[in-house]
């Protein structure tokens, strides 16, 4: 069923990047083929395969369930929040902030955890910015507001 | 003998204290990132990159560092396998078949050094086959066309639809994602935008590591997630340290050959270290084994399998330096490390960058014999590693695939859109999409499509000249074999098994 379900929004998705692909349009060309082939060429291999795998599909994976569900969404968010605030907090804070929270679904102890991710912020933003020479954000939190 | 006065050139290359380090630091790390269940060469090569690209290390000097790692990775994975029976990585698999019976019987000091002696002979045998084939293959290349590389690149990827994964029309599906991914950004051809929604981010394309790192790093800490509940226990590294002279004897015509098969299919773009070992402990079994013993800890199925995949890693450095066309996942980051300096691999590379090829070979048996004297006598130090908790462990490398993606171009916006693509990997991989072949069409998209209008133009459109030279017949001929060979050997198979 997930095979199918995948196929059939990726029909739509190859719909949509055909469309997208025939309004590509080169004001100058050289060429005979232009701009626009090789993804409409894509997009229709990939319907194809698609098509396929709605008439052929496997055995259903499985997907996590009841607890491990949750502990998989926590991840994501986890990981998404650390994408988006790794500027804003810095990365030191941001890099303990997020050991704590995953440290946690591996489940690792509260101390454990707190000291883990102090000594990953703290060792791990010398060691890239001063050692490494690999500039990273200390926060723009702190800095101007 | 050109080679020979260009390899000692290389060892001058390779012979820089910086270059020794290099090869002597990344060898440690990777041979620590292959015994990790869980991170694998590709990762290990794709978070480094940045870093070394960020530090402005000099080409030669990063693609060495970055070799040692992919090649020091194929060495640990094997640690594992045979103290914990979960491969380290995936070339390690068959590894553990032999390995993990050997070690219940206190025997895992000679499978860990045995096999350590095997990935030795197996790298050296590779290198040098590295050293002798790929220069006449550079120059033989060189009369290709761009109709040529296009019909190349089908063949690269029919090779990976028709060896990799059980779904073939999966494979393929992954890998003409990957090629549309390469479209997005500005047309070389033309100067147009595409799929880049007027957004300034997306106007130079997606970038190589954002990619890599969120379809390999954050999908694998996801799919960490779920096997972190199944508890295994570290057999103790017990018995003798060393194999002996009979064990050697047993192992070494095994060794041998299984090396040479593992070039050879090393060599084939797309199939790599996997597929090897997976084919030479099946020849093995039925060349050598009478008496029934594979399976239960017989020295030569541990020796066989771990020569296999690391001729097959050196092997896949060939198609690499001398087509651009990558013939392993982890080659294809390399790829990728080389485009962000500049340096497009082909068959020019050899003429242009004589001391970046040849320093990379030479450096290539310096780090082999680095590796050996690591695998043998300081093994136990790599073992205690198999000890550190995944709580601490993720998060770890969270952070440092973090740095490396924020290296690159300093933007929150990098680092969503990897987070982004790691989901999508994640659920691609629980429905049983492979990666490698993605990774290997967005390195690959932009030459394709490139060769692709470059050939079509020659003729004014015309599909003809796809099939006009004898050297494109042949490549569509083998292209059709590789997508035929699964049909093939299922037939051969016989029908009880």
């Amino acid at each position: 069923m997930s095979d199918r379900i995948f196929s059939v929004v990726w029909l739509a998705f190859c719909a949509s990047v055909a469309w997208l692909a025939w309004q590509i349009d080169a004001p100058f060309s050289y060429e005979p083929i232009g701009p626009r082939a090789f993804p409409l060429l894509l997009a229709g291999a990939m319907a194809l395969s698609a098509g396929w795998l709605i008439l052929k599909p496997d055995r259903e994976p499985d997907w996590p369930r009841g607890a491990l569900r949750a502990k998989t969404i926590v991840l994501l968010v986890a990981f998404l929040a650390y994408a988006s605030l790794f500027e804003w907090l810095g990365f030191p804070l941001a890099t303990t902030l997020v050991t704590i929270a995953v440290g946690r679904l591996f489940e690792g102890g509260w101390k454990s955890v707190i000291a883990g991710g102090v000594g990953l912020g703290i060792g791990l933003w010398y060691f890239f910015d001063k050692l490494l020479d690999v500039t990273l954000p200390l926060g723009r939190l702190w800095a101007g507001a | 003998m050109d080679s020979l006065g260009h390899l000692a050139n290389g060892f001058v290359v390779a012979a820089k204290p910086i270059n020794l380090l290099v090869a002597l630091l990344g060898s440690f790390i990777g041979t620590v990132v292959g015994l990790l269940p869980g991170l694998g060469p590709i990762n290990g090569v794709a978070i480094l990159l940045p870093i070394a690209f960020a530090m402005k290390l000099p080409p030669e000097t990063a693609l060495i560092l970055l070799t040692a790692v992919y090649i020091g990775c194929e060495y640990g994975g094997r640690i594992s396998s045979i103290l914990l029976n979960i491969p380290g990585d995936a070339g390690a698999l068959m590894t553990a078949l032999d390995g993990y019976p050997m070690a219940k019987k206190g025997l895992a000091g000679v499978a860990l050094s045995i096999s350590a002696w095997s990935s030795f002979v197996g790298s050296v045998l590779a290198t040098l086959g590295l050293a002798l084939f790929a220069p006449i293959l550079a120059k033989w290349a060189l009369a290709f066309g761009p109709a040529e590389y296009f019909v190349l690149m089908v063949f690269a990827i029919c090779c990976l639809a028709g060896m990799v994964g059980e779904r073939p029309v999966k494979t393929l599906l992954s890998a003409l994602i990957g090629l549309l991914l390469a479209t997005v950004g500005i047309d070389s051809g033309s100067g147009v935008y595409r799929f880049t929604f007027d957004d300034v981010h997306l106007s130079d394309g997606i970038q190589f590591i954002v990619v890599v790192i969120g379809l390999f790093s954050v999908s694998e800490m996801l799919v960490m997630l779920e096997q972190s509940h199944a508890g295994q226990v570290v057999i103790k590294n017990t018995g003798r340290a060393m194999f002996n002279l009979k064990e050697m004897a047993d192992t070494w015509w095994g060794t041998v050959r299984s090396s040479i098969i593992g070039f050879v299919i090393g060599v084939l773009p797309g199939a790599g270290a996997t597929i090897a070992s997976a084919i030479t402990y099946m020849v093995e079994k039925n060349l050598t084994d009478r008496e029934g013993t594979f399976g239960t800890g017989d020295v030569r199925g541990v020796a066989a399998p771990e020569a296999a995949n690391n001729a097959a890693a050196h092997g896949a450095f060939i198609p690499m330096l001398t087509l651009g066309v990558p013939g392993s996942g982890t080659t294809a980051v390399l790829v990728g490390a080389l485009t962000l300096y500049n340096i497009t691999p082909g068959p020019l590379l050899f003429e242009q960058q004589p001391d970046l090829v040849w320093g990379l070979i030479a450096s290539m048996f310096i780090g082999n014999v680095m590796l050996l004297v690591m695998n043998i006598p300081m093994v136990g130090i790599f073992a205690r590693m198999l000890h550190v908790p995944s709580w601490f462990l993720v998060p770890a490398i969270a952070a440092v695939s973090f740095v490396g993606v924020y290296a690159v171009h300093a933007t929150t916006f990098d680092l969503v859109l990897m987070v982004a693509l790691g989901i999508f990997g994640w659920g691609l991989r629980k429905l049983g999409f492979p990666m490698a072949p993605l990774i290997l069409g967005f390195v690959l998209g932009d030459m394709m499509e490139q060769n692709l209008r470059r050939a079509l133009s020659i003729t004014d459109g015309h599909l003809g000249i796809l099939v006009q030279s004898p050297v494109t017949w042949v490549l569509w001929t083998l292209a059709a074999g590789a997508l035929a060979m699964p049909l093939v050997l299922r037939r051969l198979k016989p029908a009880g098994k």
